[in-house]
């Protein structure tokens, strides 16, 4: 029983774990279609951001938080003043130039701070005691992280003027110059949120990831295959194709072993794509965000 | 001016001598010294273990040209950096030994590195040195590998632990060649001191989520577990280990964590109480290991976290390698090779080291540590450990024309499928 539960919350947090980072690509690829190669990196840029934050004091919540996707999003729209910009409705070219970001990104950090860095940030929660089982209690802040993710972007982009603004832009860009609405301005934010989201979700991952200026590449293929599963719809689509990928991954995981749980992964996805092209969203939840 | 077939020729053929020249006399300048080229990787995923490397390699032929050169000739140091991309090594091997005409040649971090460069080392004649902990099995007259392997390792740390702990072994491991290798060696070890290994888990080399596993082992309740994982992402399983708390539970033994200096990076209580085995640590206690330690970070224009075993033999490596060329009194290949098999010995940091000459390996102390925050305390240490995995499949002695990697590296001679 209490292996049971414990395996459950594996589920979960595999679950959250996709959808997590998936999030900031599904705004950057799914909403802008930007090509975002250099996704990996800002996740990277997060984790980067805390360690030194709290290497020079600052308390970890804070760091994780706030500070984080504040410092991502701000890159991020540097990012898309000085590169981005000139590439929209360009999908190809947008893959070269955030694929050599990318590298840039890698090269610079490993400039500054060398090939490793020390990360001895410990998980902020500590461990749970379920029966005979411990468990991470990290991981179930994460879930609920997540969850509350989730829910702040969907209140952004639903109910409030940017977000309405933001949809519009993306669908017809050329309307809503005409109705006045300064394109420009939308795209350098939409994407600044899409690197914050990204920021926070690489800053909540690095105490028990650890961060390297290359771990960027361990998350950039399971965030493009969880947004471009997902469909159109950014939300719903990340959420139930992460739903579905992280479910098979974890379950796969539990009864054979890592390396077939993540075969069984890419495998997942590609029937999915072979049988529904344009995603989970472009047959189910069509109306939703 | 006209320009018909023949003048062009003329002309082009007087370009083309006006630039071999100082191709020419570049090569007869440099029979006057003896080239090392070091190809290990400065850039991409293993810079952390290349880095280092190349500096020990640096260092060692600083010390060597300090104290005279090899027989009167300079050594000069070539390098490049194969950035953690195998079809780069197999370029600059290839650039190494027939274009700079290199003497000798220090490369490969990965066994898939070696075995990339090591057939094409053999073609163009170039003597070949692998310096790197791997998992055993090479047989090659031109190849010396002065790593440890899991008989020199392994096979002292299972019954440590196994005294220690308990019986009970549960094996994670990366999935690629090394790790599968290893984990098997494990469980031999095991069964050969009477423990069970309940469950060997393989992990893909970018997996960074052990939720799955780190609940499974919980259920499989072992005494230790023994860990070969490799790589960045693998750091991820003792961070995720102790945040679950178990780190105390069930403690961890491991032939591959600290290496690059892994328990620098961790929080101190993830690694807590590891115990580790290699042919060499930074903390070993002798005047040779702390001259060593100090020249070596002092020469380093960069920092060095921690001095680990494929550092360390990086050093010893080329050393061992000049001690052939004096004993030969040329730096001919063959010559260095009979000087090397004769054999050689050099008395390092890691203490003294012997080339076996049945398979080109060495004969090397072991050392069995313990982390106690953030610090390796050596608790045990084995005198002249000889590659015994290979030797179970290879006699060069017997049979010198040999270039095989025996990919099962006598498991199946030690009666494991």
């Amino acid at each position: 029983m209490d292996y049971a539960a414990v395996i459950v919350l594996q589920v979960a947090y595999g679950i959250a774990n996709l959808a997590l980072i998936g999030l900031g690509l599904a705004i950057i690829f799914g909403m802008m279609r930007v090509i975002n190669l250099a996704h990996g990196e800002f996740l990277m840029l997060g984790g980067y951001t805390v360690v030194v934050a709290t290497n020079n004091g600052v308390n970890l919540w804070f760091a994780m938080l706030i500070l984080a996707p504040v410092v991502v999003g701000l890159i991020g729209v540097v990012v898309e003043r000085v590169l981005i910009r000139f590439l929209y409705g360009r999908m190809v070219d947008t893959l070269l130039a955030t694929w050599g970001l990318s590298l840039f990104l890698i090269g610079l950090v490993t400039t500054i701070f060398g090939p490793t860095t020390t990360t001895t940030v410990s998980p902020p929660v500590g461990a749970l005691k379920i029966g005979d089982f411990f468990t991470s209690g990290y991981e179930l802040f994460l879930i609920a992280v997540t969850l509350a993710l989730f829910a702040l972007v969907y209140a952004v982009l639903k109910f409030t003027k940017l977000g309405l603004l933001a949809r519009g832009t993306m669908q017809r860009a050329d309307m809503a110059a005409a109705l006045g609405v300064s394109t420009s301005t939308i795209y350098m934010i939409t994407f600044g949120l899409g690197a914050a989201v990204a920021g926070l979700a690489g800053a909540l991952l690095a105490p028990i990831t650890g961060v390297v200026p290359t771990i960027g590449a361990a998350y950039i293929a399971k965030a493009f295959i969880t947004v471009i599963s997902g469909g159109a719809a950014i939300l719903a689509g990340t959420a139930s194709a992460a739903a579905l990928l992280g479910f098979i991954n974890q379950a796969i995981t539990f009864i054979t072993g890592p390396t077939v749980g993540e075969v069984a992964l890419l495998v997942a996805a590609i029937v999915l794509l072979r049988l529904l092209p344009t995603g989970i969203t472009g047959r189910f939840f069509r109306r939703g965000l | 001016m006209t320009m018909n077939r023949r003048t062009l020729l003329k002309s082009a053929s007087a370009a083309s001598l006006v630039l071999a020249a100082p191709g020419i006399v570049g090569r007869a300048r440099a029979n006057d010294t003896i080239k090392l080229a070091a190809i290990l990787d400065q850039s991409g995923g293993l810079d952390l273990l290349g880095r280092p490397m190349l500096a020990a390699t640096k260092m060692a032929v600083d010390e060597i040209n300090a104290a005279g050169g090899l027989n009167g000739a300079e050594v000069e140091l070539i390098s490049y950096d194969p950035q953690t991309t195998i079809q780069f090594y197999t370029q600059f091997a290839t650039q190494a030994a027939a274009g700079d005409r290199a003497d000798v040649v220090h490369a490969g971090i990965t066994s898939a590195s070696r075995e990339a460069i090591r057939p094409l080392l053999n073609r163009y004649q170039s003597l070949y040195f692998y310096n790197t902990l791997y998992e055993g099995g090479v047989c090659d007259m031109n190849n010396f590998c002065t790593g440890s392997t899991p008989a020199q390792t392994v096979e002292k740390l299972v019954p440590f632990a196994m005294e220690r702990f308990g019986k009970k072994v549960y094996v994670v491991a990366a999935d690629y060649n090394y790790g599968q290798i290893t984990a098997q060696w494990v469980k031999k070890y095991v069964e050969d001191n009477g423990g069970e290994t309940v469950d060997i888990e393989f992990f893909p080399l970018d997996v960074s989520n052990f939720g799955p596993s780190i609940q499974k082992i919980q259920a499989a309740k072992p005494d230790f577990v023994m860990s070969a994982l490799v790589g960045a992402a693998h750091i991820s399983f003792y961070r995720q280990y102790a945040s679950a708390g178990l780190t105390t539970e069930i403690p961890l033994a491991s032939t591959t964590f600290a290496l690059g200096g892994e328990h620098l990076l961790v929080s101190p209580e993830a690694a807590e109480g590891m115990l580790l085995a290699y042919g060499y640590f930074e903390e070993i206690d002798t005047p040779a290991n702390a001259e060593f330690v100090e020249k070596l970070r002092a020469s380093s224009s960069e920092e060095i976290p921690y001095i680990g075993e494929t550092t360390a033999r990086s050093y010893e490596g080329v050393m061992l390698w000049a001690e052939a060329v004096k004993k030969a009194g040329t730096k001919d290949r063959m010559a260095v090779i009979d000087a090397l098999r004769s054999p050689v010995s050099f008395d390092g940091p890691s203490g003294t080291m012997t080339i076996e000459p049945k398979t080109n390996h060495a004969l090397q102390n072991v050392y069995i540590g313990e982390i106690k925050n953030q610090k390796i305390e050596i608790i045990e240490e084995f005198e002249a450990q000889p590659p015994a995995d290979t030797l179970l499949v290879c006699d060069l002695d017997e049979n010198p024309n040999q270039s095989t990697f025996y990919f099962e590296n006598g498991l199946a001679a030690a009666g494991i499928e």
